[in-house]
């Protein structure tokens, strides 16, 4: 039941990019088509769940017996910028027709702070490990459906006749403002 | 580069306008969104984020002519890292209130992408000197980025200026502007509005 709940909050309620403000990066740079957003949502989902499987051992095993947790973030962004580079090699060796569609995306991973918001968090939440990647994954999920909508919407945004000065980023910006107004009501499913 | 002052005072004043980052760049939107609810929190995000871009962009700098190509980029991370928990350790130690308050995004800015990019893009292949102005100019810029959003912020969501009642009673807080959706409001708002001011300056310079 826990397990649900922290998939349901990760995913919708507390959405990292709509609610947490994480992620924006790709969220407004990656979001003009629908096709690129969902290959850039899945590459994300992906490592987010590798980075909490492997973040959390390292936390748990490593970092809290020998006294240092101090260096969670220098050891975090190693491994994260290590992970993304190993699914990248391994993604290139074993599925080539997935490497070339994920391409760009998977180096610029490392620097999506989500990522390392999500191990961050994970250590702040004191979850164990299952829940970790529950959470790891359910973030995932939560960025690729924000990621979609958003591209849907400037898809559309394309046709639409924006004041001059509101264009490009601006109204962006204010869509997602939008979205971030209508996922609250979200908010009513766990506590309601 | 005959005459070194002019130069560098151009490194420092282009962070403040011309190249003014949550604006202008759009680099390091995720703390101008996320700590901005009140001016505060703003400007401590703002000057942690300066006091690692300076360091960060004098190392970088500094040794910029030592690191290999091939493994800039994980060491600008890892010395980004630390100087991010050295402020860390310090808002902790110094400010509990305001280091609480931001939480989660102090660690952030190790991944705040303006700094990876001054580092990249400026400092690696600068003296010391200029990368010094520039990271101060982009720091000041973006300081005072997240200081116009809290205050804004601030003065809709609770009627206040750095938790000063500014507002009478009468006055019916949008509590939105607190909320996320408010963020994100606010931030279109303004760069609608800094679009809107170059786009006037440069139809005054074209024709007079």
């Amino acid at each position: 039941m826990k397990l649900i709940l922290i998939f349901i909050s990760a995913s919708l309620i507390n959405n990292f990019v709509l609610t947490y403000f994480l992620g924006i990066c790709p969220f407004l740079g990656v979001s003009n088509k629908t096709e690129n957003a969902l290959n850039m949502g899945l590459a994300t989902t992906f490592v987010m769940t590798l980075t909490a499987a492997a973040t959390w051992p390292i936390y748990t095993y490593v970092l809290v017996p020998f006294h240092v947790p101090f260096l969670e973030y220098v050891a975090f962004i190693i491994l994260i910028a290590a992970l993304v580079q190993f699914v990248e090699m391994y993604i290139r060796k074993s599925s080539p027709t997935l490497y070339r569609a994920l391409g760009i995306y998977l180096p610029l991973i490392t620097t999506n702070c989500a990522v390392l918001g999500l191990a961050l968090f994970m250590v702040l939440r004191e979850y164990n490990y299952i829940e970790s990647i529950i959470f790891g994954f359910a973030t995932g999920v939560g960025f690729t459906l924000a990621m979609l909508m958003m591209s849907g919407i400037r898809e559309e945004l394309e046709f639409a006749d924006v004041p001059k000065h509101f264009q490009g980023i601006s109204i962006t910006l204010i869509i997602a403002g939008m979205m971030a107004l209508a996922f609250m009501g979200f908010a009513g499913l766990i506590r309601g | 580069m005959a005459d070194n002052t002019p130069t560098l005072w151009h490194e420092f004043q282009k962070g403040l306008w011309q190249d003014i980052p949550p604006f202008r760049l759009v680099l390091g939107t995720c703390p101008t969104l996320a700590v901005t609810n009140s001016v505060i929190n703003g400007v401590a995000m703002g000057l942690a984020t300066l006091f690692v871009l300076l360091c960060s962009n004098l190392i970088v700098s500094a040794l910029r002519k030592y690191v290999a190509p091939q493994v800039r980029i994980a060491l600008y991370v890892v010395i980004i890292a630390l100087f991010v928990t050295l402020a860390d350790m310090f808002l902790a130690a110094m400010f509990p209130p305001i280091s609480k308050a931001l939480g989660p995004y102090v660690p952030l800015i190790v991944v705040n992408c303006i700094i990876l990019g001054r580092a990249e893009g400026f400092a690696q292949k600068n003296p010391v000197a200029p990368s010094f102005m520039d990271a101060l100019g982009i720091g000041i810029g973006f300081t005072l980025s997240l200081a116009v959003m809290g205050a804004i912020r601030e003065i809709l969501g609770f009627g206040s200026i750095v938790n000063i009642k500014l507002l009478g009673d009468w006055f019916e807080p949008w509590i939105v502007m607190i909320l996320p959706a408010g963020a994100f409001l606010v931030f279109g708002g303004l760069v609608a509005l800094v679009n809107y001011i170059s786009h006037r300056k440069t139809a005054a310079g074209t024709n007079p």
